[in-house]
């Protein structure tokens, strides 16, 4: 009880700090706070089809999330997952490619969804082996990879997958119907999507704890030193956690193309794989609480959308406060670790 | 290629790489006093919306490379203390900045995108800016660029001359053993992290009042920041070798708008990415020259260690892992 | 200058290092101080030189009380001490570090320093350049740059512990020639060492110290046998062992050479039979910690051969080692040994490699709570091993061990255990040696040595100076030969 009240405190000394901060912020830019938090509110939560775009979000968001759960575990900063993002929906495109007269949908869709899920773990796979033998950090190889991620999708919509007629921006040819993820009426809620959601934060929590995988990568992430002792070889457990890591936003990219765009566009990954991360840091990597972050970050994503047109202010209003959410729990945690570790000299004295 | 068009290549390539070498230069002294400041990126940005809105809104350029300067400063300033006195890591605080202040330059730059404002001028050194060849590459510049230029000389005389250098640079290696001569090694950390911050912040300026003026979303100057933590890891954290880099840098990005005339059919986006993989690459071979394997098969050969120790940088040794009294 | 330490207490909460030091050191002296492992040498040294604060008592230097916090200050006053690990600055130069610490402002200040540098070594005859960089240099040859530096500074006694681990014979010879000089212009020099040799070839007078009281203080001319006894104390008398029938060759090293420690380890040639219980005698850091991890598969030898049941190991991965059955426990087990954040029924769920995705929590569980009680670990099994104390975290250590292995290697395993809790591990390592599994241990308690182990081998200054079964040799013998008096 004691420890839950602690957490409360803390959780409302952040969020005023981050309130306050924003207000600022806000005050900086010439806007109205008050009429931006209400637009953002409105935006998000004001009506079902908002909640629909929300839980679109949503839906990517939290899969990274859960795959970041992995990497995180064993001390890799895996910021290569917006290219994983990124290859999971190219892959997943190259399959729907074939069907494209609409014929066996199911099949197909299936399998764009393996794909998917193949891509990001073997883009993850380079970035791990470029740690494991050529020594590079996760963080350079990662976002090197990003970049080259990038560079593919751009090459493939101008180039061998342009639309007829003239390449555009907007991406590949629109996917026919019959392989779009089906979708609850107006709300465009995709309960394939909210299924394979499910299944990965269960799976999650159940390799993490469960699992002798989950038990390897927590030892290994905490006292690489010591793993020999319990004969296990490191490198071995992080390319699986990469692979993990890379299979969950692989599949995050494959809905983002068969249930949110229906084609391959240039912005396919949208960011939520550096989103993700955040999520992760802020829900102090806990599986059952990165949905509820992951939801909270989505509505600030899909509210702020409304800023530019109704208040004249940028969108990015959202990732300033995802950002600052996220340095002011860690500014609080240290806060707590500091006071707790004067308060054990004292007591030793 | 005659004689004017050599010119005029090696003259953009100075100019282009002015904000490059003034934050690599500036993010080799925040990891040589042994602090990484992963935010750069952004830091960039922020800084760069800075510069452009008070020159804007102040008309006067020499306020908004101020500005932009002491907002580098800041960010580094927050990295650093959450590293040195709440004891965070350094990598977390630094991505989180990245994010946060490049969704903040958006943020508070949006009523100034793509509008025509205030930029530096050329201002060609009399007498020098006429040597033929050298004159034009060197003397024709306006004030970022020969600032840049002369700060190469400056931090390395500053680094390895001076007895404050000398205390920057044991900072980094050990600070416990600077403890126990008297110097204090978390207010060293925390000044050099923000000096470098200060000069992260001017190559932020340098973009949106210089080398690429104005502000919108995207600026254009995405991506610099981690080409630059890169560039410091290729430079050995050494200046004038980090400015090599820099220039090196600038020379294949001037490069590849020629080669991308002559190569048409090479996609576009080959030449805008080229630089990561390339990253990775250079990476890749310092660490395979630094294997035991590789330089003992290089005792004998005294021209390939030569070569090898061009290429070894010593990394600072205490860097990430700032100091915490027992 | 004159140097009284009046009273001396540092306590650690419940031990006591220092527990009540008077030491007086004239000028113009060179004083050694003796004592074994533990015996609170290092503390007091450390204390003097203001590194670390003491619990009580005062420090009075030329007469007056002095109080300092800091090895900043403390140099200040006149004070410098040469530490066992190096608090240099390995990529800079020679001159740099020399520099650092004593330079102010902006101007150049190398043409000064190199100056002073240059005389200092022609004063004491030592060959340095100072612009090689350091960490091309030799442990001796740092040795020598820090005492320059700290002269520079103005020290007046100048503190040196363990000095001569790790160095040449000529570097000791330049060493003690420049001691003997800073001797006679009058600065005092405190000799820290275990090495009775050094001691009494260099030291006018001699304290010893012992489990954190001083049991001496003698003038040269030295007696042995006094120095040793006030060491390590007078031995009980040593229970004989039940015989255990030795098998084939376990383990056979053969001019084994590997790096680690300040010592490395050289040269070293044994073979370990099967069922033996072998004790590594020596001061800590004269090479057992690297023989117990070349045998164990953790670092790999740069000369020489190791073979276990007769295939050749070195080289081959840590798996392979493991598999073949030798297991290795590390003195430091936070850092080396267990992970923290992990309590221990994660432990052992760790342990159990056998087939099967999904860990056995309940068979987890259970296990620990029979190892719990079997090894008196004080602690459920939710408890995360860092709030284990040391003992216990000990005592979870050996509990992870298989029942059958070929080749156990120990460091340290009692330390940090009561009397009781040690008697009982003894007990189960030997039940080891029973089952036909070779134990090897390290311990700096010669008298535990002597009461468990079959055999003794004494390393001193990374070898093996004497290898003889517990029944042909004595305690006199092993404490000569763990000195350097072989």
């Amino acid at each position: 009880m004691e420890i839950f009240i602690r957490y409360s405190r803390e959780l409302v000394l952040t969020l005023i700090v981050v309130f306050a901060f924003t207000t600022l912020v806000l005050l900086l830019a010439g806007a109205p706070p008050l009429a931006a938090y209400y637009q953002i509110f409105k935006g998000s939560l004001g009506s079902w089809v908002k909640l629909g775009h929300v839980i679109r979000v949503w839906i990517p968001l939290t899969l990274c999330a859960c795959g970041l759960l992995y990497t995180f575990r064993i001390n890799l900063w895996n910021i290569g997952v917006e290219g994983q993002v990124m290859m999971g929906a190219v892959f997943t495109t190259f399959v729907l490619r074939f069907g494209m007269d609409g014929h066996m949908p199911f099949m197909y869709l299936c399998a764009a969804f393996i794909a998917g899920i193949a891509g990001g773990a073997i883009w993850a796979l380079i970035a791990g082996y470029l740690k494991i033998k050529g020594g590079i950090h996760e963080i350079f190889a990662g976002l090197g990879l990003n970049f080259v991620a990038q560079a593919i999708i751009l090459w493939l919509i101008f180039g061998p997958w342009k639309r007829p007629g003239i390449a555009s921006m907007s991406g590949t040819e629109l996917l026919p119907r019959e392989l779009w993820l089906s979708y609850v009426s107006h709300i465009r809620l995709s309960p394939v999507g909210l299924t394979l959601v499910a299944i990965a934060i269960v799976v999650t929590a159940l390799m993490l704890r469960y699992t002798k995988i989950g038990l390897y990568l927590r030892a290994i992430g905490s006292n690489l030193n010591a793993a020999h002792m319990f004969d296990l070889d490191p490198r071995v457990y992080m390319l699986v956690a990469m692979i993990f890591a890379g299979g969950f936003a692989g599949l995050a990219g494959s809905i983002q193309v068969t249930g949110v765009y229906h084609r391959l566009l240039p912005a396919i990954s949208s960011n939520y794989g550096y989103l993700a991360l955040l999520v992760v840091m802020l829900s102090n990597y806990n599986v059952w609480v990165s949905p509820a972050v992951a939801f909270f970050f989505a509505c600030l994503n899909v509210g702020s959308i409304q800023l530019p047109m109704m208040l004249q202010l940028d969108s990015s209003l959202s990732g300033v406060i995802q950002g600052a959410l996220v340095l002011a729990a860690l500014a609080v945690h240290a806060w707590r670790m500091r006071s707790k570790r004067l308060e054990e000299q004292a007591y030793h004295e | 290629m005659n004689e004017l068009h050599l010119t005029i290549l090696f003259a953009g390539v100075i100019a282009g790489a002015a904000p490059i070498l003034l934050a690599t230069i500036g993010e080799t002294i925040t990891e040589k006093a042994g602090i990484i400041n992963l935010s750069l990126d952004g830091s960039i940005l922020l800084s760069a919306m800075t510069a452009f809105v008070v020159a804007y809104e102040t008309g006067s350029l020499p306020m908004g490379f101020v500005c932009a300067a002491l907002v580098g400063g800041l960010v580094a300033a927050i990295v650093a203390v959450f590293s040195v006195y709440l004891n965070q890591s350094q990598v977390a605080v630094g991505f989180v900045l990245t994010l946060m202040a490049r969704d903040l330059a958006y943020f508070l730059g949006n009523p100034y995108t793509r509008i025509q404002g205030p930029y530096v001028s050329q201002h060609p050194i009399p007498f020098f800016h006429d040597i033929p060849f050298l004159g034009g590459i060197f003397f024709n510049h306006s004030f970022p660029v020969y600032f840049s230029l002369l700060l190469i000389g400056l931090c390395w005389w500053y680094m390895y001359r001076t007895p404050q250098g000398l205390k920057l640079r044991s900072v980094g290696e050990n600070p416990r053993a600077c403890f126990a001569r008297g110097i204090n090694p978390r207010g060293i950390q925390m000044l050099y992290a923000v000096c470098g911050g200060l000069f992260v912040g001017l190559a932020g300026a340098t973009f949106s009042l210089c080398t690429k003026p104005g502000w919108g979303r995207p600026q254009g100057a995405e991506g610099t920041g981690w080409i630059v933590l890169a560039l410091v890891i290729f430079g050995g954290w050494h200046p004038v070798r980090a400015a090599i880099g820099a220039y090196l840098f600038a020379f294949l990005q001037v490069i590849g708008i020629y080669f991308q005339g002559w190569l048409p059919s090479v996609p576009a986006q080959v030449f805008q990415v080229a630089p990561f993989p390339l990253m990775i690459f250079t990476l890749l071979l310092i660490n395979f020259f630094q294997k035991e394997s590789v330089l003992n098969w290089a005792e004998g050969k005294a021209w390939v260690k030569s070569a090898l120790g061009a290429f070894s940088g010593v990394m600072p040794t205490a860097l990430g892992r700032p100091y915490k009294p027992d | 200058m004159w140097i009284e330490l009046k009273d001396i207490h540092k306590h650690y909460g419940s031990v006591k290092a220092n527990n009540g030091i008077t030491l007086t050191v004239k000028p113009g002296t060179i004083h050694g101080v003796l004592g074994e492992n533990g015996a609170g040498k290092s503390t007091l040294m450390k204390i003097l030189a203001g590194y670390i604060g003491k619990t009580s008592g005062k420090i009075l230097l030329n007469g007056s009380v002095e109080d300092y916090h800091t090895p900043a200050q403390a140099a200040k006053l006149g004070i410098g001490m040469l530490y066992q690990e190096p608090l240099d600055f390995p990529p800079l130069t020679v001159l740099d570090n020399f520099m650092i610490g004593q330079t102010w402002g902006i101007k150049n200040q190398k043409n000064f320093f190199r100056k002073e540098f240059e005389s200092l070594v022609d004063h004491f005859d030592f060959t340095l350049y100072a612009d090689d960089a350091v960490k091309r240099l030799t442990v001796g040859e740092r040795q020598q740059l820090e005492v320059l530096r700290l002269l520079a500074l103005g020290i007046e006694v100048l503190i040196l512990d363990e000095p001569t681990t790790g160095i040449s014979r000529e570097q000791k010879g330049t060493l003690f020639q420049a001691l003997r000089k800073l001797a006679s212009e009058g600065k005092s020099v405190i000799l820290v060492s275990h090495k009775l040799q050094d001691s009494e070839a260099l030291c006018d007078k001699v304290t010893v110290l012992r489990e954190g009281v001083v049991t001496g203080s003698v003038d040269h001319p030295y007696d042995e046998n006094t120095l040793l006894k006030m060491m390590f104390g007078v031995p009980p008398g040593t229970p004989s062992r039940s015989a255990v029938e030795y098998g084939e060759t376990v383990l056979s090293m053969n001019g084994v050479s590997g790096s680690g420690g300040r010592t490395g380890l050289s040269d070293c040639t044994v073979s370990i039979e099967q069922g033996e219980m072998v004790g590594l005698a020596g001061l800590e850091g004269s090479g057992q910690g690297v023989f117990l991890r070349l045998a164990g598969g953790i670092t790999q030898p740069s000369a020489g051969s190791i073979e276990l049941l007769g295939e050749e190991m070195q080289g081959k991965s840590l798996h392979t080692f493991k598999k073949a059955g030798v297991v290795f426990l590390p003195t430091s087990r936070l850092e080396e040994g267990l992970m923290p954040g992990l309590n221990i029924t994660e432990h052992f769920a760790l342990q159990n490699h056998e087939d099967g995705f999904f860990v056995k929590w309940h068979e987890a569980s259970e296990t620990a709570q029979t190892k719990i009680k079997k090894f008196r670990v004080m602690g459920t099994p939710e408890s995360t091993v860092e709030s284990l104390s040391g003992g216990n975290q000990q005592r979870l250590l050996l509990s992870l061990l298989s029942k059958d292995s070929l080749l156990l290697l120990l460091e340290q395993p009692t330390r940090g255990l009561d009397v009781e809790s040690a008697n009982w591990v003894w007990q189960h390592l030997h039940k080891y040696c029973l089952r036909r599994t070779s134990v090897v241990f390290s311990s700096s308690d010669l008298e535990e040595i002597l009461m468990v182990a079959d055999r003794v081998l004494v390393f001193f200054d990374g070898r093996i100076v004497k290898d003889v079964r517990k029944n042909e040799t004595n305690i006199d013998e092993l404490t000569r030969a763990i000195v350097g008096r072989v």
